[in-house]
């Protein structure tokens, strides 16, 4: 699938629109559709607000078995995460959230991968499997 | 940006979220609740999110404060109709929406407000 423009709120909505479609389509129960579209809008915002806008990209994958799964990629040139480990902690915050957005968005997919260094920006995993 | 209508009710406004929800439409509706508190002296909010597909960090960080500032307004907010699988994706978050009332649908909503004295 194409890469989407993360750069004004309403991208991060047509991200979550797309994101609701591919899993749907794939097969993802209305629970799961749910958590990926959370853990997509979260992971969409970060891009946007802490990574100053980027790209993501949604692609159906299939896993060994055979099962289908909606993988999420989001990454952004922003000023990256210095302290991944304390990023990824239940209520760490840059001071204007409740610092649930990517600790969430991890609790909500099946896999995740977080790569970042301070000065070259953030680039994050996601896939959620159908049952 | 779009905007959330709010109608006034008798003591009560009525919220319905119809629309994929944005952080600055949340915001807005933020402020215009606030406004719409201080002019009409209503005592309940309610809140229907029926409509609403998915509840993040930062809506439902906004639901909260919403809750709270219609507290100093005197007035009590309730959101309804909040689907399971939001329930769910909510839970596993780690949001509990404390501080506001939620009720299954409007009706139940309203009778949480009306047996405020």
């Amino acid at each position: 699938m194409d890469e989407m423009p993360i750069q004004t709120g309403d991208d991060v909505v047509r991200v979550r629109q797309q994101v609701r479609t591919a899993a749907a389509e794939n097969g993802l129960s209305l629970v799961d559709q749910t958590k990926l579209v959370t853990a997509a809008s979260e992971l969409a915002r970060n891009t946007l607000v802490h990574g100053g806008g980027g790209v993501a990209r949604i692609e159906v994958v299939k896993s060994p078995n055979g099962r289908a799964g909606v993988k999420l990629y989001f990454t952004d040139e922003g000023p990256g995460i210095p302290d991944i480990d304390l990023a990824l902690t239940d209520g760490w915050t840059t001071g204007t959230g409740l610092g649930l957005g990517l600790s969430g968005a991890r609790r909500l997919v099946d896999e995740f991968a977080l790569d970042s260094k301070p000065g070259s920006g953030t680039s994050v995993t996601a896939v959620k499997w159908s049952r | 940006m779009e905007q959330v209508p709010i109608l006034k009710i008798g003591p009560t406004l009525f919220v319905s979220i119809q629309i994929d929800l944005q952080d600055d439409t949340v915001l807005r509706l933020q402020e215009d609740l606030a406004d719409e508190l201080a002019a009409s002296g209503a005592s309940g909010v309610i809140i229907d999110i029926t409509a609403v597909e998915i509840v993040d960090s930062f809506i439902g960080r906004m639901l909260t404060m919403i809750g709270s500032i219609s507290r100093l307004f005197d007035a009590e907010t309730v959101i309804v109709g909040m689907r399971p699988a939001v329930a769910i994706t909510l839970t596993e978050l780690g949001l509990s929406l404390s501080g506001v009332r939620t009720a299954l649908n409007a009706e139940k909503g309203l009778e949480i407000l009306n047996g405020k004295t």
